[in-house]
């Protein structure tokens, strides 16, 4: 492996800085606007509510282990799995996902920062702060004492229920202040995505040469600006309904419960392939790296990627199959929602092709990656049984549901989050990530994961409900129940053991050199981590794999593209 | 970056074990006849009503399809990942790059185009079948009022009104006789769902809907509501009873009854102490005792109370000690339900429970 690459103008900076007062170093990260630094603060950010929310999801499956537990109160259960999901879409996923970006792509594309280094600041501030008030309702209202006035209505929050007549108190009010605020944040960070990736590449960059992960990003930033705002005129109306005498879904005045559900899932399901998408460009990152091969069709990737934006605009009916829709609207979202199959399908064909003929490494990113691919393909097509709709008659609101879409948030994006933490820490702290430490983190997040989410399935098909606090012992749900939070605890453990990989790897962890994984993109050709300025002299490429081209000037990829 | 400790040897066959013997456990479960009457009363996969069949159907042409997918890729996956791992010797070599094709890449678009377009078609009868069922002359009609946290069922041809557990009668296949359920809400959104009777669909305020029911086999069929409503959604439970023509009948006529009257119901001093309870406190604004005073809407219709096999929305038996206890502190079977502790003395409690039990 190259210690250090021959792309011009690299610059050694371990040259060591003179230590300054604790304050000052602060000061600089709150103060600061660059890209690498406000992607790392994302990251820190989202890992904390990775684990707060990881703990709120212990805490709903000892509940639910044994039938008729009273572990905790109905009242309180129902606070935790609200704020469960609401911290894990709007304070994990999104977040850490766009700390990537922040990271990223000002890396791959050649540029210097992101297109509005400020923007870009308010942006993660902002989502910072709607967290921070998400959380403050935990100790708000009643205090610690009921979970003091954290949100209990789940997380899609149907109306009625959160008009001021069933949500007394201000839980909703926290629910739908923070989501506002977080929403701007997001926001602001599509728009600079979308202007760095379009404006801001290194000489020589077509948008047909750019790798797959700026490309997915662009897409996922266009549905962030198409999805996110009407959920934030939701939560707009919804606080003029509860304060200023507003009636968009207060039904007892002749609103509509019904425009909430759009409302919502016309961002809630653009929402899953904002977070999913992000997975795929991870994979799309990874997976040729450790196959040692170019991605197999690129163009078709990016038209795949393009065309899952699109036809997901078009699906979020699907949630909403037991409202009593006409069957011809039933129909179409039917049809909608399968044809989502035909993109995603060619993609996981696509990374099949770039595995096949490869010299496969299996290191830790490619054995999350390896476990994606199967777990993908398995909430793919479990996705596919929802779509019919007779089907979800059944299953809607009920654990098959719920594992379906474990499946695709801790299977798919959870398994690739961490696959790019190992893939990229490196580049992110100049050490690698102790490769027997994530051995033990993935076999063992393998186990936990298959033992929670297999298992989830079956309690849904035997008929039992999501945002059920207890059952009882007739309905034969108890066994799989246990063997859900055995399997809730095992990942516990190794996200515990990841956690303490990635905090000892800081201090400990061999140094990784520029570029540890004989990688092709441009992050690599810079030191690690790196300098300020990204790039001493500004990079140019001429192919999609610029480093590919350096490595093997006898046979460059220009040739090919 | 190649540390392989001994633990990583037995890990990915633990790993794989694991994973074996939950399929096979799962195969067990959802396949063993003997487990789908008696301690699966829920399960989706012994449908007992058209509805319930239909979805069941296509369920089991859908799962064929995605089961066949699942070999063929996941069969190629497996097959990539283990024959191209890198052996000894190729670290230094890269492998040939191929950079795509496009006639292979219009294969595995047109396929899956086809496979839904096919799946698209059978989805599409079943909708068309289950939502447009014509609505025979003969059809009981109940209207269904979700509360928070029970059911209320109204029969207006019949004239009556009862709480939590639904009576039907039977359907016989030759001259089917469903029932059409008129789903409304008086509250939050809920959604009835009977699983061996059928989907659920949503009780809405402010937009009504519809759904039908034909069992055949009498019995009782159980269920709860399908939709978040809030503090005790868990318990808002449902029994639906299926009874033979002859006995539905009876039953129908049972509820036509006006509530018994206790003067002439026995010589327990208790119940005319209970009753007068009963009218001397706030329990008159929510319930309903057809014949008295009581015409409160805002909790369950008690006029037959002592019909039904369960209170609470089904969170407990009806039993007499079950009654004194969900009077005197509801919180023991639904904490946070929206029935209020009435505060009674031990003889109070004593009196209306001796009441509430003439309810027959």
């Amino acid at each position: 492996m190259a210690d250090s690459l021959p792309l011009p103008g690299t610059v050694d900076l371990t040259a060591s800085v003179p230590s300054r007062p604790f304050v000052d170093l602060m000061h600089d990260w709150v103060t600061t606007v660059d890209h690498k630094r406000l992607g790392l603060m994302y990251i820190a950010y989202s890992l904390c509510f990775l684990l707060a929310a990881g703990v709120e999801a212990l805490l709903i499956r000892i509940q639910l282990a044994i039938p008729n537990n009273t572990f905790v109160t109905p009242e309180v259960y129902n606070r935790f799995f609200t704020m469960h999901g609401t911290t894990m879409v709007f304070l994990v996923g999104m977040p850490i996902l766009f700390g990537f970006a922040n990271y990223l792509i000002p890396l791959m594309i050649g540029a210097r920062d992101m297109a509005f280094p400020r923007l870009n600041a308010f942006g993660f501030w902002m989502t910072a702060f709607g967290g921070i008030l998400l959380y403050y309702s935990y100790i708000g209202g009643d205090g610690l004492y009921g979970a003091g006035s954290a949100p209990d209505v789940g997380w899609f929050a149907y109306a009625p229920l959160t008009a001021r007549a069933f949500s007394r108190g201000h839980t909703m009010d926290y629910w739908a202040l923070s989501l506002i605020v977080m929403g701007f944040g997001t926001i602001a960070t599509a728009v600079n995505i979308i202007a760095t990736a379009l404006c801001m590449r290194c000489k020589g960059m077509t948008l047909m040469k750019m790798p797959l992960l700026p490309w997915l990003y662009v897409v996922v930033s266009f549905m962030v600006l198409i999805a996110v705002t009407p959920l934030s005129a939701a939560q707009i109306m919804l606080l003029i309904d509860r304060y200023l005498g507003g009636h968009f879904f207060d039904t007892q005045a002749g609103g509509s419960a019904v425009m909430w559900m759009h409302f919502f899932w016309i961002f809630g399901h653009p929402e899953v392939y904002i977070l999913v998408l992000p997975a795929f460009a991870f994979a799309n990152e990874i997976i040729p790296v450790f196959s040692r091969k170019a991605i197999f069709g690129y163009p078709a990737m990016v038209a795949a990627s393009v065309g899952i934006g699109f036809v997901s605009l078009g699906v979020w009916a699907h949630h909403m199959f037991t409202i009593g829709m006409t069957p011809m609207s039933n129909t179409f979202f039917v049809l909608s929602t399968m044809l989502v199959g035909i993109p995603t399908g060619i993609k996981i064909f696509n990374w099949l092709a770039t595995i096949w003929g490869g010299h496969i490494r299996f290191a830790t990113p490619m054995l999350f990656s390896v476990a994606f691919l199967f777990q993908f393909l398995i909430a793919g097509l479990t996705g596919i049984t929802l779509a019919v709709a007779p089907f979800d008659w059944q299953v809607h609101n009920t654990y098959y549901v719920v594992a379906h879409f474990h499946y695709v948030l801790v299977g798919a994006i959870l398994f690739m989050i961490f696959a790019a933490f190992y893939y990229w820490y490196p580049k992110m702290t100049g050490r690698m990530m102790d490769e027997t430490l994530g051995k033990w983190h993935f076999w063992l997040m393998l186990i936990g994961f298959h033992l929670t989410f297999d298992f989830m399935h079956i309690p849904g098909i035997l008929g039992m409900p999501r945002q059920i606090y207890t059952y009882g012992p007739d309905r034969g749900w108890g066994m799989w129940n246990m063997i859900v939070t055995v399997g809730a605890f095992v990942q516990a453990i190794a996200v515990l053991i990841f956690v303490f990989n990635l905090v000892r790897s800081y201090f400990v962890g061999k140094p990784a050199g520029p570029d540890p994984w004989d990688a092709w993109t441009l992050e690599w050709s810079t030191a690690s981590p790196p300098p300020v300025y990204n790039f001493a002299k500004l990079p140019e490429v001429q192919s999609r794999r610029p480093l590919w081209d350096l490595k093997h000037p006898e046979d460059p990829d220009m040739n090919y593209e | 970056m190649r540390a392989r400790g001994p633990v990583f040897r037995v890990l990915p066959p633990a790993a794989c074990a694991i994973l074996l013997i939950a399929a096979r456990e799962t195969a067990f479960a959802l396949t063993d006849p003997a487990s789908h009457v008696g301690s699966m009363p829920t399960n989706i996969f012994s449908p007992a009503s058209t509805p319930a069949r239909e979805s069941y159907a296509a369920t089991l042409f859908v799962f064929g399809i995605v089961a066949s997918i699942f070999v063929v890729v996941g069969g190629l996956l497996a097959f990539a990942v283990i024959r191209y791992r890198q052996k000894p010797g190729e670290e230094l070599a890269e492998p040939p790059q191929v950079y795509g094709s496009n006639q292979i890449e219009l294969a595995w678009t047109v396929i899956p185009v086809l496979i839904v377009v096919v799946l698209f078609l059978v989805t599409a009868r079943v909708i068309f079948g289950v939502q447009d069922a014509p609505h025979p002359a003969n059809a009981l009609d109940v209207t269904v009022v979700g509360h928070q946290f029970w059911w209320e069922f109204r029969y207006p041809k019949q004239g009556f009104v009862t709480a939590n557990e639904l009576h039907i009668p039977a359907s016989n296949p030759k001259d089917p006789q469903p029932t059409f359920l008129t789903l409304v809400s008086a509250d939050v959104d809920h959604s009835f769902w009977v699983p061996k009777l059928g989907g659920k669909t949503d009780l809405i305020p402010n937009h009504v809907n519809q759904m039908w029911l034909d069992p055949s086999q009498p019995g009782v069929y159980l269920g709860q509501c399908g939709q978040f409503c809030g503090a005790e959604h868990a318990k808002m439970l449902l029994r639906v009873y299926v009874d033979t023509p002859k006995d539905f009948a009876a039953w129908v006529r049972g509820q036509q009854q006006p509530a018994a009257t206790p003067a002439t119901d026995g010589t327990d001093p208790n119940v005319a102490a209970g009753k007068q309870v009963f009218f001397t406190n706030s329990c008159v604004n929510c319930h309903t005792i057809a014949g008295t005073p009581a015409k409160g809407r805002f909790g369950p219709d008690l006029t037959h109370l002592m019909s039904r096999d369960t209170i609470a929305a089904g969170a407990a038996e009806n039993t007499a000690a079950n009654l004194r206890q969900w009077v005197k502190d509801p919180d023991t079977f639904k904490e946070g339900c929206l029935m209020p502790a009435m505060k009674l003395t031990d003889p109070q409690l004593d009196q209306i429970t001796a009441y509430l039990s003439t309810l027959h």
